[in-house]
């Protein structure tokens, strides 16, 4: 199904070269899809996630990935724990007793005159691989396993990996994993071979009340848009997106999301940021502490002779 | 509801997106508690007076809809002399036969109406014979609350009514009584439902009530796994008739079924008391001929008063050319009910010896069904055994590896069953119907065929039957004798369904054929008001009438909403008549115009003298608001244009229930069969004429200030998970969904977890006087103690989809549970009981009886106990 294009990785074309921003919205393009589809992703409202984990199940089932054991963490009702090589969707249940404002939606009297229902709060969230425009796992991947496609989303190819890990340490939301079984790296693909199909994945088409929604980005950005300000007018000022923004230190998310609290809450890291960002600045650093250290050495032997 | 239908949420996440409030009253704080706008905890099984009260405060604070009440309900009608209320009688209403525990309903009746006054419609009606008052009480313990579920009970006569509702004996005056003492206050002190929190859901339900708006109820089996279940809907349905909430959009009381087309499974019943279409299974006493049935089942007016064409042509589906004028249509060839055949009375039988074989098709009672310890006794002394399932459930399994044989009780040597496991095909590897909540019928295709020897439920029993069939007939042409004609109804059904595949799988829309009907000529019928009494129809469930219109499969209609009304009544087919709203003729004012152009559905067209709008109207088409019966007019010619319950024989809604219940026209508080608390109401501690079922292997705890309650300080509820289904079969055999939740766990609050030293994730054993299990223990904020009575009342949360086998294994949360029942449908109380929780797991080996033994002595225990009235 992949083009020849489509194999090849968006690395950075030179070391030391900047991320591109302006391509920022096109990584298909900068990976040398010329004529591609439109970039595609996730947006996931969890202010209207009811925790059913359908999505958990559908991606299981249509990716053939393996259950990863029974295990009772006692978080809540969230047995899966976290994203891995084996969990593509995975949904967090938070519960918390701070009292936190909540909605003022409805408008009869109210004879309490205060919410005693607002001291318990039960968020979830169905968490999945971010798809970033800047793809640190891609960046790093040696045997270009890894690749961009042409809907812009990122994909693991079974048959190139390697195994080497690099990618798990990169990624700076955890999300991807190596699987002990196959030794191989694995994570969401966005159902790249139902997209081909033109079908939406499997996690959006399970999700019963479309807290998963699938589509264009830049649809989906304006869509995400109006939806927080709808959640923030009802009463909910905390709600926020999280990954929508371009101008993040991921170059924006392909899949992002809606919360309603911060991102620590549920897990996710505040401000992530390409773990490869700061590679050409370290390579310079360390080619001048390199240079210096030899020129040290030089000194030295020089010293020494003399 | 989120917890546990997902996918039906979906509507109740567009609504509150659409601004609808959304308030979850529940004894957990579950995955729908997330979403709500308000969470009110309630102590399970204080339903009726949280409901009660808000009846209360709609009549204290004139919150009704008075034209509709008016017009609608039966407000205005007046109550014989001779009724007694709860409030009189402390706790028990006129007509308790204390001896053998059944009310006599005579004095539940309107005044004003002739001859035998109304006619109880569960129960049998015909007068029995005289003396004849163990066979009475038998016989109506047989129920059949069930019967008539689509629309109401007997009654004749015209009864006085007073429409200024002053009369102290009209309904509106006897109601108002009745839940006086149910103010906020006292739902507090009952439910632990807080005062404040209470009001504002009784403002919410009562200002978003009228002729602009409407409020709906969903409930589960959260409302009726009680020994008063039934009248726990009953409360619900007084409070919609006051605010106007029945038969408009937005309105309504919406069961939630357990099952995929468990509704289907009553509408077309697998229950022992009813026949297809809600009509009454006929007793061995009364009941005698076609005239006698149709004499004592038929109702006067309304639809119901069609009963003779529904039965006749039912037997005509069944029997065929056999089925004729001259011999009753084969009515002799149906079954008598002696008594209450229920589930839990089965398995009573079965330990007894006197059933001696069992059908199980996809159901799991070793694990799934309340008592499982009696379950497996009683499947451990059958002769035979069939299960059908996808999987070994332990009902397969039980006599080798189930807790008994660890106990060491029983040895599987000692076990004669016979048990056939024959493998079922899942609903993707057949072709059929579902019918849903809403009593749309929706048609699935197959998608593959079924693996391996697995095969549909359809081929199992068309391939018995025909079987059967064959020796019976082998063994007549051999002159073998069958001299009372037993074999007769069986050689004589049709049954002549055509195969088609390898597996010579019978074609589903030939039953559904039969279910529609068809004419003289074998024309599909279009709907059951073409049913006739003389033979010349054939319909076998004659609500189902009209799914196979013009021959075409109505409920495989899959017209997108976005191509059609907003009712979509092109999406699948709503019995009866594709009615998507029942009783829709209440959405209109009594002059047939919409209450109000929000909530428009259907009304009078004066101008086509027709009922039309987005429905299907649920009325006559073409009789005008206008329409008077003339005095003697009977059956549909008797329904008044301006009365919408066209099943109920007086055509109102009734707030006051004269016939159809066995205990009580008005739904009243009663503790649980085991409660750690008295009655705060009344002096009557339990529903008086719940079902209890005496054994030594069903012992009851003691209740209230009973000395020994306080062995058993918690209560306990048990419900479902998202991840899993029922009693696991379908999802603990399930790697993706086992390791979702993969360990039965109970969940219990901090405050809880304190007090009795659990610890999260550590092991906890929970305890009744019927056994003790072991779980997980989650100690969660979600559960919140309650202040109950001036005490912190704790509640223990059970997820019941454990079992031994499978991948995730478990105990069953059933182990836990006493069989005594509601008495109208006889359903057992697992959603409101009595335990002790202590740290640790529980004993092995012959340790485990020994420990549920202490607890017994301890709370004193005896075959008495809990059995008092």
């Amino acid at each position: 199904m992949s083009t020849p294009e489509a194999q090849r990785p968006d690395r950075p074309q030179q070391p030391g070269a900047e991320p591109d921003r302006d391509h920022g919205l096109d990584p298909a393009a900068r990976a040398g899809h010329l004529d591609h589809p439109p970039r595609v992703g996730f947006f996931t409202d969890t202010s209207v996630c009811i925790g059913c984990k359908a999505c958990e199940v559908a991606c299981k089932e249509w990716n053939a990935v393996p259950e990863d054991g029974l295990l009772l963490t006692g978080m809540s009702y969230d047995n899966t724990a976290g994203l891995s090589a084996s969990t593509w969707r995975h949904v967090a249940f938070i519960e918390q007793s701070a009292v936190v404002p909540r909605p003022a939606g409805d408008t009869w009297a109210d004879p309490a005159g205060d919410d005693s229902d607002g001291d318990l709060r039960w968020l979830m969230s169905s968490d999945v691989c971010k798809h970033c425009t800047e793809a640190a796992c891609l960046d790093v991947c040696p045997t270009g396993a890894l690749m961009r496609t042409e809907f812009g989303t990122v994909v693991v190819q079974d048959d190139i990996c390697n195994g080497c890990g690099y990618c798990v340490s990169a990624c700076p939301f955890g999300v991807i994993g190596r699987r002990e079984t196959d030794g191989g790296a694995h994570k969401c693909t966005l159902c790249y071979d139902r997209l081909g199909d033109g079908l939406e994945p499997a996690c959006a088409k399970a999700c019963p009340t479309d807290s998963i929604q699938f589509g264009p980005l830049d649809e989906l950005r304006e869509v995400a848009q109006q939806r927080v300000t709808e959640v923030q007018d009802a009463g909910r000022p905390e709600a926020r997106l999280y990954g929508a923004d371009p101008a993040d230190g991921i170059g924006g998310a392909g899949a992002f999301f809606l919360l309603l609290d911060r991102p620590e809450v549920y897990g996710l890291p505040p401000d992530p940021v390409v773990t490869t960002r700061d590679l050409p600045r370290m390579w310079r650093h360390a080619g001048i502490a390199a240079a210096g250290l030899a020129a040290a050495a030089v000194a030295a032997c020089r010293g020494g002779r003399t | 509801m989120a917890e546990c239908h997902p996918v039906a949420f979906q509507w109740v996440m567009e609504a509150k997106a659409r601004g609808a409030t959304v308030i979850h009253v529940d004894p957990r704080f579950s995955r729908t508690s997330a979403v709500a706008d308000l969470y009110v905890p309630i102590r399970a099984g204080a339903d009726i007076a949280f409901v009660g009260g808000l009846i209360n405060y709609v009549l204290q604070n004139e919150a009704y809809f008075r034209d509709y009440l008016l017009a609608y309900t039966n407000a205005a009608t007046i109550v014989t002399e001779e009724y007694a209320d709860t409030e009189d009688l402390d706790g028990v209403f006129s007509g308790l036969n204390a001896e053998h525990r059944f009310y006599d309903f005579d004095t539940w009746r309107y005044q004003g109406q002739q001859g035998a006054e109304v006619k109880p419609a569960s129960g049998e009606r015909d007068t029995p014979e005289p003396g004849e008052r163990q066979i009475r009480s038998q016989v109506r313990r047989a129920g059949r609350g069930e019967a008539h579920g689509s629309g109401g009970a007997a009654a004749s006569g015209t009864p006085d009514t007073d429409e200024t509702l002053q009369h102290p004996r009209c309904v509106f005056q006897v109601l108002k009584r009745h839940f006086a003492r149910y103010t906020p206050d006292l739902v507090e002190q009952v439910s632990g439902v807080p005062r404040d929190q209470f009001v504002r859901v009784c403002r919410l339900v009562a200002g978003n009530s009228g002729r602009n708006r409407t409020t709906a109820f969903v409930y589960s089996l959260g409302w009726t796994q009680h020994t008063v279940g039934v009248q726990y809907i009953r409360t619900a349905a007084i409070l919609q008739s006051l605010l106007g909430n029945i038969g408009r959009p937005g309105g309504g009381i919406i069961a939630l079924r357990g099952h995929a087309s468990i509704q289907g499974s009553t509408d077309i019943p697998t229950l022992f008391d009813l026949l297809p279409g809600y009509l009454p299974m006929p007793h061995a006493y009364g009941n005698d001929g076609l005239d006698g049935y149709v004499r004592a089942e038929t109702v006067q007016n309304g639809f119901w008063a069609n009963t003779r064409q529904y039965l006749v042509s039912l037997l005509k589906a069944w029997w065929g050319e056999t089925a004729t004028a001259g011999n009753d249509f084969c009515y002799d060839y149906l079954p008598r009910l002696t008594g209450s055949h229920s589930t839990y009375e089965t398995v009573l039988a079965q330990i007894e010896g006197t059933c001696r074989g069992y059908f199980l098709f996809g159901q799991n009672p070793a694990v799934g069904s309340a008592n499982a310890r009696m379950q497996r006794l009683g499947l451990s002394n059958l002769d035979w055994l069939v299960v059908r399932d996808l999987v070994m459930i332990e009902s397969a399994t039980w006599w080798k590896d189930g807790p008994e044989i660890e106990t060491g009780e029983v040895h599987a040597a000692d076990i004669g069953t016979e048990v056939f496991f024959l493998p079922a095909a899942a609903h993707t590897e057949k072709a059929g119907s579902f019918t849903n909540t809403q009593r749309l019928l929706q048609w699935r295709h197959q998608a593959v065929e079924p693996a391996g020897d697995a095969r549909s439920d359809l081929w199992f029993t068309y391939h018995l039957g025909r079987i059967i069939r064959e020796k019976l007939a082998a063994r007549a042409a051999g002159g073998d004798g069958d001299p009372y004609g037993m074999d007769r109804p069986v050689l004589n059904l049709t049954w002549d369904y055509p195969t088609a595949g390898a597996q010579q799988d019978p074609d589903g829309e030939a039953v559904l054929a039969e279910i529609n009907g068809w004419d003289a000529r074998g024309h599909p019928l279009s709907g059951y008001t073409q049913l006739a009494a003389d033979g010349s129809t054939a319909c076998g469930c004659w609500i189902y009438c009209g799914v196979r219109a013009d021959g075409v499969n109505q409920a495989a209609r899959r017209r997108p909403g976005r191509e059609q009304s907003w009712v979509a009544p092109e999406w699948g087919w709503a019995w009866p008549a594709n009615r998507r709203i029942l009783y829709n003729r209440a959405s209109a004012d009594p002059d047939g115009r919409p209450w109000s152009e929000r909530k428009a559905l259907v009304w009078w067209d004066p101008e086509h003298r027709r009922w039309t709008g987005a429905d299907v109207p649920d009325f006559i088409g073409d009789r005008p608001p206008s329409y008077r019966p003339p005095p003697g007019a009977t059956g549909v010619d008797a329904i008044s244009g301006a009365d919408p319950f066209i099943m109920q024989a007086d055509g109102k809604a009734w707030l006051f229930a004269p016939a159809g219940l066995v205990d009580g026209p008005l739904p009243a508080h009663y503790e649980p069969q085991e409660s750690p608390l008295p009655n705060l109401l009344y002096g009557q501690q339990h529903n008086p004429v719940r079902e209890i079922l005496r054994h030594p292997e069903n012992r009851y705890q003691p209740s209230g200030d009973q000395p020994g309650a306080e062995v058993f300080p918690f209560v306990t509820t048990t419900y479902r998970l998202t991840e899993h289904h029922t009693a696991g079969g379908m999802s603990r055999f399930l790697p993706y969904l086992a390791e979702l939740q993969p360990a039965f766990f109970c969940e219990v609050s901090p405050q809880l977890a304190a007090e009795r030293g659990l610890d999260h994730l550590g092991w906890a054993t929970i305890i009744t006087a019927r056994s003790a299990i072991e779980a997980r223990v989650l100690v969660t904020e979600r559960m919140q103690p309650l202040v109950v009575q001036g005490r912190t009342l704790h509640q223990v949360g059970l997820p019941w989809h454990w079992g031994p086998n499978g991948y995730t294994t478990g105990d069953a949360a059933n182990e836990l549970a006493h069989l005594a029942l509601d008495p109208n449908v006889h359903i057992q109380e697992v959603k409101a009981m009595a335990c002790d929780i202590r740290p640790g797991r529980r004993p092995r080996g012959p340790a485990l009886r020994d420990l549920v033994r202490q607890y017994v002595e301890r709370a004193g225990i005896t075959d008495e106990t809990g059995t008092e009235m």
